[in-house]
């Protein structure tokens, strides 16, 4: 016992440095599992209110461009008035009217914390449980898909970025409909890869992109990107495309929040048929 | 010795301010980040006892954890420099040891001495947090050009601070 203690005394600075670092590693290897402490992530109220204090001076940084922004979207929105207008009618009239439900709700958001430079990046969104923000909700703007809502606290949400190696989201080329998965290598944040897409098809440099609809969170149609490369390997059945993204993910300020009415009818379904 | 403690606590929290803030959005082409709150390490005093700097290394990287969504990394990385600054400043003495009543600075040590003392830390850390980062070993020239770029910025900016506010 008196030996051990001695031991321990002795190399003290070791053994200490060698539970710390344990430590941080299993911290680490929790948060790559999905399994992070709920208090400790920006969504958490004290960051989250470092970060909107922040926020909120240099907003105005970028009001410009954001503003622009806006204004374009103002202009497609009123292009489409026609078919705009249908939909918030279907919503007034939900009791009556059941040839349109309303599957869509979009809640607008901002941006108050956004990195590129990571292997796994985050983005901290200004909106929340009270907002109506759920787990697994997809995130898009006006130019593209950014997205999914994984953490939300009370007055703010944490999306799992685009740029995120978690993330693989179900894709479709336009032109042919042919899907495959989506998913960033973590390099550049301009490209992502979309691999899965049979070799046989035809792809040309420049077609669009598009989300598939497959997976309950992300409408049909919504634009990712354009092909900027195409890998057809010769050895494989399937050929890898590199995705050149439509967003700019360093330039990010007013988001959507995607909330799927439908979701909950589609999930029972889905598993009454998967238990069969 | 009084004033120590406050100075530290002051600097441990300008320092985090700092690069949650400001540094962290300085982004070089896309991925290059320096890391300017390993500054706190690299400065605390000689006579800090050995597992004061690893409990104070593991909270300093915490902090800057929680604020930028990746906890563990960043204290895991600052856990690592703080364990390796202790057997780097042993190989580095002067031939006389360090002094009491100095600090790990330019304005006592000189510039070569601070350059070799900086480099090598902040070397070994951004290598640690890069690696731990990607965590697997399939990208190691990537990881390696990483640590080496986001070393040069972090060090001209820790040598900056050196010139324009740690004067004496």
């Amino acid at each position: 016992m008196r030996s051990l203690l001695n031991f321990i005394v002795r190399y003290h600075y070791f053994i200490l440095f060698i539970l710390i670092e344990c430590f941080s590693v299993i911290l680490v290897i929790q948060y790559n599992n999905y399994h992070r402490a709920s208090f400790l992530n920006s969504s958490s109220n004290v960051s989250g209110r470092v970060y909107s204090s922040f926020h909120s001076v240099f907003q105005y940084m970028s009001l410009k461009s954001a503003n622009d922004d806006l204004n374009q979207e103002l202009a497609s929105i009123r292009e489409n008035l026609k078919t705009a207008y249908k939909n918030n009618e279907v919503k007034i009239v939900e009791l009556y009217d059941s040839v349109y439900i309303q599957q869509y709700e979009f809640l607008p958001a901002q941006v108050l914390n956004n990195s590129t430079n990571k292997q796994n990046n985050y983005i901290t969104l200004n909106v929340g449980r009270k907002q109506g923000v759920s787990k697994e909700m997809a995130v898009i703007s006006s130019k593209g898909v950014i997205g999914v809502v994984k953490d939300v606290s009370d007055n703010f949400a944490s999306v799992i970025s685009l740029l995120n190696r978690n993330l693989r989201i179900s894709a479709m080329v336009k032109q042919s409909g042919y899907f495959g998965s989506l998913f960033w290598e973590g390099k550049n944040y301009q490209f992502a890869t979309m691999e899965d897409l049979p070799n046989h098809i035809k792809v040309e440099i420049g077609d669009t992109i598009i989300t598939s609809g497959f997976s309950i969170m992300f409408p049909k149609g919504e634009l990712i990107g354009t092909v900027s490369e195409v890998n057809q390997s010769k050895s494989s059945d399937f050929m890898t495309l590199t995705v050149k993204l439509a967003v700019d993910f360093r330039n990010l300020t007013h988001v959507m929040v995607v909330k799927n009415l439908l979701r909950k009818e589609q999930i029972e379904l889905e598993n009454l048929t998967r238990n069969d | 010795m009084i004033k120590v403690l406050p100075r530290n606590i002051l600097r441990f929290i300008v320092l985090i301010l700092l690069q949650v803030w400001v540094l962290n959005n300085i982004q070089f082409s896309g991925f290059v980040n320096p890391y300017l709150y390993v500054l706190f390490i690299l400065l605390l005093p000689f006579e800090t006892p050995g597992w004061l700097v690893l409990v104070l290394s593991f909270f300093l990287g915490l902090s800057v954890d929680m604020f930028t969504d990746t906890i563990g990394m960043h204290a895991s990385a600052s856990v690592f420099m703080g364990f390796l600054r202790s057997f780097v400043l042993q190989s580095i003495a002067p031939r006389d040891g360090y002094e009491t009543g100095t600090y790990p600075r330019v304005f006592y040590y000189g510039f070569t001495w601070f350059l070799k003392y900086s480099l090598l830390l902040v070397f070994l850390h951004h290598l640690f947090l890069f690696s731990i980062e990607v965590f697997n070993f399939k990208t190691f020239y990537f990881v390696l050009l990483r640590t080496v770029v986001s070393t040069i910025f972090s060090s001209i900016l820790i040598l900056l601070s050196q010139y324009l506010i740690f004067r004496k």
